[in-house]
């Protein structure tokens, strides 16, 4: 039964591991089918409270399957399930990394450079727009947003953990008062 | 562009993405991992930095991660990669099994979700930081400027799916930015190389 669900693990996560295009959300909906619905693994319930679990983790919120692997089979569950997760992927990323920096100083890779450079800057400019309208785009989010900004800007080599843990002190008072 | 002196230690890139990897609540890894190894470390420039970034979005797989093998294998190769990886899944799995214990009753505090949700705000406002000193990166140039414009009204506000847009703008952006001649080709990697020097200092 052990090997079946370790098995079945690596089975159902691999694929979703290539799967996975434009960020971990694209994998739910064919995970809860295979979870849920196929193997019955947990339950719509527990599928949607492992969701919620997920918004208030550090990591990929692909881990939800490694929380899968728990309910499965305990740690081992956990560990297979996160190799199937990332391994693939990373596979096809060294091998793209390495033949990049294989053609550093070719006249096209500066170019590319160069090209991919202010793609990526608008793709960082549209994802901070879109995390504070999913916020819900309040006063207090904005506030937040351009003061830990503005003070990562002026201190370069400040450590951003004290200033994440500042912003949750700040919102509990806001919470405790009725602000938030 | 690997011509450091002294190769990053496997250890100190194991511990900067474990750390990474175990703080980053509230979404984007991308601001951190630009902030801990670009601006911090400065192991990688942005010049170098951003293209893995761009490319790392289009690959399948998930963003960080695949973010954590380019760095990794920047600096040190197959095992840079692998270690990298396992630094940045490390703090996650951890949690993982921690959640797994506890969720029941962590889950429904409304306190704690108003901590979360400063933590999310934080790191929303160092997202904004990185995107500030990427555009920065980009220079003052007519070509750039637009292509970003493009990418951000594409993704922002009409929504579109990542993959088409960077599909569409990479093609354009790397003509606009194909060197027009040898000679500009050679003074670019220079001053690329000068940038490397001023903040290996």
């Amino acid at each position: 039964m052990r090997e079946n669900n370790l098995l079945g693990l690596m089975i159902v996560l691999a694929p979703l591991s290539l799967a996975s295009v434009g960020g971990a959300t694209a994998i739910y909906a064919p995970l809860q089918h295979e979870a849920v619905e196929l193997r019955q693994w947990v339950t719509p319930q527990e599928f949607l409270n492992y969701f919620t679990i997920m918004r208030f983790m550090p990591g990929p919120s692909s881990m939800l399957g490694a929380l899968i692997g728990w309910k499965l089979e305990g740690f081992w569950g956990v560990l297979v399930a996160t190799l199937s997760l990332y391994v693939p992927s990373s596979l096809v990323c060294y091998g793209v990394a390495r033949s990049w920096s294989h053609f550093a100083g070719k006249p096209w890779h500066t170019a590319m450079q160069r090209g991919l450079m202010p793609v990526a800057a608008g793709l960082i400019c549209a994802g901070v727009l879109n995390l504070f309208l999913l916020s819900g785009g309040s006063l207090a989010y904005a506030g937040m947003i351009v003061s830990v900004a503005a003070v990562l800007m002026w201190k370069q080599k400040l450590h951003p953990t004290p200033l994440l843990i500042t912003g949750a002190l700040i919102f509990e008072t806001l919470y405790q008062l009725n602000l938030l | 562009m690997q011509s450091k002196s002294s190769p990053v230690s496997l250890f100190e890139i194991y511990t900067c993405f474990f750390w990474i990897g175990l703080l980053s609540f509230g979404g984007g890894l991308m601001p951190w991992i630009q902030r801990e190894v670009v601006t911090r470390r400065n192991w990688l420039s942005n010049e170098e930095f951003l293209p893995g970034m761009a490319m790392s979005q289009v690959l399948p797989g998930v963003n960080s991660t695949n973010v954590a093998v380019y760095v990794g294998q920047h600096l040190r190769g197959a095992i840079g990669s692998a270690i990298a990886l396992s630094g940045i899944l490390t703090g996650p799995i951890i949690m993982v099994v921690f959640a797994a214990f506890s969720y029941q009753y962590v889950l429904g505090v409304p306190a704690i979700q108003a901590a979360a949700a400063g933590v999310a705000a934080a790191a929303m406002g160092m997202m904004l930081c990185t995107a500030i000193s990427a555009v920065q990166a980009c220079g003052l140039k007519l070509a750039p400027i637009c292509v970003m414009i493009a990418t951000f009204i594409m993704i922002g506000i009409l929504h579109m799916s990542l993959i088409t847009v960077v599909a569409i703008m990479t093609p354009i952006s790397v003509f606009l930015s194909w060197p027009k001649s040898t000679q500009e080709h050679s003074t670019q990697v220079h001053s690329t190389q000068v940038h490397k020097a001023d903040s290996d200092a």
